[in-house]
């Protein structure tokens, strides 16, 4: 008895829920690979560790068509202009990933070159640590960032929007997204 | 009236409409699928003829020559494998070479037998990727697949031995971090078993097939002093026809002893590379072999005092060997001042270390003569006079990793 | 074959050697800078060293002691298969160099990265810039007065890092509840 006999013709749901389940079992990803984490990347996405089976499975090579940036080794102050247009041509709905300690927070190259994290030029959603990190963890951390996915408000995007009414309302000042409440 | 349309008909001449036939510039970016890495190249396009090429590189330059100025001399293997990170233990041993020339000692026979054996390892992951790779960007799917499970084999058995699956730090400065497992003949035995059947397979799928030979032959095509002239080494001078290979002509480690034949190709072009990648294959297989028949137990790391540290025991027993512990591991190795440049076979070609010391724990200058750096300030040769699409097969073919690139 | 290559060196150009050893191996030569392309050019074309192929160019700073630079080259054959160091020393106050460029093709970009790292300018080089960093840079970062970390960047980068899970949840619990989602 499959589970086409035992659901009825109409189901009742939160549209957040329904919105949330199809984004993150169809995200189209974005490698921006540099270094020695591309290959722990490719050998998730080939077929011993598979990571097609999550629903992350197309690589789409331009950042029009994508919603999922991976950020995958070192991220130089030469590249760093590059990564900060590539992660504005994304079309929201869009998450990043930090892959790998270099990523994450410089790694182990603390020097003149290298940008000490990721986050100091584009929001984060999700961080690997490792260097580099094993397929189990990379899968890990898709699965982490799925049930972020899963619960967030559909409607994250229009807090401009929101923002602009609850200052003309005069309710609560709004906070923007990225500074901390001082 | 059909005199007015005939008229005006003739005074519409398409020829003398201002075509706009200057070059196109086209920027193939530094975030692009095909750049293994990050290189960015600037073509100026004549309809799908590339008239010239700019090449830059760069953009992960992580400094690596500053930080191993900051660090000492054991401390510096960790960067080393983040070098040529598809073959590091390769780029661990030359590292080791160069210090154990500067010092002065010598290791053991089985820790030269074990660094030639892991060595050859690591290229065949090297080549299995670079093969593989090149296949996935020429749209031949299943290679990359067949490639990879290949390379996942060979991880198994680094991991086995030394802990990790990509960046190992498996050389010491005299010796090794450990010995090979107990049960390391059984699974190369298996490994190496499954290894012929992927090369089997891939080459049904590859050398043959009508649509990749067009692709690889004939494009890319560098003559041999051109080559030299560029500083080419490893599979592209070999593919133009010399027969230079830093383990024949200068035996280190074991080389001298094992039995290998080098692939030579003839015309320069990116099927021959193919080609001599996968000869050198077998040949790794050949030298693996060997290497596991004739060697004997023994110590794998040198018992030099200046340079290893003491067994635990004596370290936490005796005055003598907690100082000396502390010493090596605090200060760093006291290397005797001195220069000197030695030179391994890595993967890509010539891998030369200009190591420079002043006597203390730390090295005064270390400098990395990384072959893909030097083929990128060539590449230009190959792909001007080119198709644009033919960009792709040349550049996998010359394998060029970013982190030996940029440093 | 170790003294041949220093010989052939010495004897064509006595005036130009100031030292010469062959410690751990590696021959190596201590040369003035005025005739280096004119010996380059000599190993490059007589047949009993024909050193086609060169390997390396680097330089080394010693910062304390004067002359504080140094050019080293390292040329190779492939026909007779012997190598043999160049050391030129360099003054901080006149850095500069002949270029090869005309020699060997690989000597392009082997001085533009000599120039990026140490500051050393090669003359009739027709294209010096920098190769492994950007234009913007400024400085010389393999020099030993450069400090490790100074870094220069290129887009403004955020003051503070952000824990984007907190910043999720204050903007989260801050938003005016819609209809059905009562917790």
């Amino acid at each position: 008895m499959g589970l086409e006999h035992q659901l009825p013709e109409v189901i009742t749901t939160r549209l957040e829920s329904v919105v949330g389940w199809a984004r993150k079992h169809s995200l189209f990803q974005y490698p921006f690979v540099t270094a020695c984490c591309g290959m722990e990347y490719m050998a998730t996405a080939a077929a011993r560790y598979d990571m097609a089976r999550f629903g992350a499975e197309i690589p789409r090579f331009s950042p029009r068509q994508a919603d999922l940036l991976w950020v995958v080794g070192t991220i130089n102050h030469k590249l760093a202009p590059f990564l900060r247009r590539i992660h504005e041509q994304m079309a929201e709905p869009k998450w990043v990933i930090a892959f790998g300690v270099c990523a994450s927070t410089g790694g182990f190259y603390d020097n003149y070159a290298t940008v000490q994290g990721i986050d100091k030029i584009i929001p984060v959603d999700a961080y690997i640590p490792g260097c580099p990190p094993r397929p189990e963890q990379i899968i890990d951390a898709l699965l982490k960032l799925q049930d972020k996915i899963a619960v967030e408000p559909w409607d994250k995007y229009a807090y401009e929007e929101k923002k602009r009414l609850r200052e003309e309302e005069g309710i609560i000042p709004a906070l923007p997204l990225f500074q901390r409440p001082e | 009236m059909a005199q007015d349309f005939n008229d005006s008909f003739d005074s519409y001449d398409p020829i003398d409409q201002d075509i706009n036939n200057e070059p196109m510039i086209l920027q193939m970016g530094p975030s692009h699928p095909a750049t293994h890495g990050t290189v960015r190249f600037t073509l100026t396009l004549e309809g799908e003829k590339v008239l010239k090429c700019e090449t830059e590189v760069g953009y992960l330059h992580r400094g690596f020559e500053k930080e191993c100025e900051a660090a000492t001399w054991t401390q510096v293997f960790p960067y080393t494998d983040r070098l040529n990170y598809v073959s590091p233990l390769l780029n661990n041993f030359g590292y080791a070479l160069a210090v154990e020339k500067l010092l002065g000692i010598q290791v053991p026979e089985r820790c030269d037998w074990i660094r030639t054996l892991m060595g050859e390892v690591s290229r065949l992951s090297d080549h299995l990727t670079g093969i593989g790779a090149g296949a996935l960007e020429l749209n031949a799917m299943t290679a990359f697949l067949y490639a990879i499970e290949g390379r996942e084999l060979v991880w198994d058995l680094i991991e086995q031995v030394t802990g990790a699956r990509l960046t190992v730090s498996y050389g010491r400065v005299g010796g090794l971090k450990d010995d090979l497992t107990a049960d390391f003949a059984e699974n190369w035995k298996y490994v190496r078993s499954r290894l012929m059947e992927i090369y089997e397979m891939t080459h049904k799928l590859l050398t043959r097939n009508r649509v990749f030979v067009d692709r690889m032959a004939g494009t890319g095509v560098i003559s041999q002093d051109m080559a030299i002239s560029y500083g080419y080494t490893g599979p592209v001078l070999r593919s133009t026809g010399l027969n230079y290979d830093v383990r024949k002509d200068h035996p280190y480690f074991k080389y001298g002893e094992v039995d290998f034949d080098v692939p030579i190709g003839s015309t320069g072009d990116n099927y021959d590379r193919y080609l001599v990648r996968m000869e050198e294959l077998r040949q790794s297989i050949r030298i693996i072999d060997q290497c596991l028949a004739n060697m004997k137990p023994g110590p794998i790391n040198t018992d030099d005092p200046r340079v290893m540290l003491p067994s635990k025991e004596r370290v936490y027993n005796s005055i003598e060997g907690m100082i000396a512990h502390f010493k090596i591991i605090f200060e760093g190795l006291q290397v005797p001042p001195g220069e000197v440049y030695s030179y391994t076979e890595a993967g890509n070609g010539e891998l030369g270390f200009y190591i420079v010391s002043n006597g203390t724990g730390k090295p005064w200058k270390i400098h990395v003569r990384s072959p893909s750096l030097i083929m990128m300030g060539g590449v230009h040769k190959l792909i001007e006079g080119g198709l644009l699409s033919d960009i792709i097969p040349t550049f996998d073919t010359i394998n060029m990793i970013g982190g030996e690139c940029d440093k | 074959m170790a003294k041949k290559l220093i010989d052939f060196v010495q004897n064509k150009f006595a005036s130009e050697v100031l030292d010469a050893h062959s410690r751990l191996g590696n021959d190596t030569v201590t040369i003035k800078r005025e005739k280096l392309v004119e010996i380059v050019r000599t190993l490059r074309d007589d047949p009993t060293t024909k050193m086609n192929y060169l390997r390396t160019i680097t330089a080394v700073d010693y910062l304390p002691r004067q002359p504080r630079f140094e050019l080293v080259y390292v040329l190779y054959s492939m026909t007779h298969k012997h190598m043999l160091i160049l050391r030129v020393m360099l003054e901080e106050a006149d850095l500069s160099a002949p270029s090869l460029h005309t020699l060997y093709g690989t000597a392009g970009w082997q001085e533009r990265e000599v120039w990026d790292m140490y500051g050393i300018k090669f003359e009739g080089h027709p294209d010096l810039r920098r190769v492994l960093l950007y234009e913007e840079f400024e400085g010389h970062p393999l020099r030993k007065d450069y400090l490790k970390q100074a870094s220069q960047p290129r887009v403004e980068l955020l003051a503070r890092e952000r824990d984007s899970v907190e910043e999720y949840n204050i903007y989260v619990n801050d938003r005016p509840s819609s209809g059905s989602r009562d917790e």
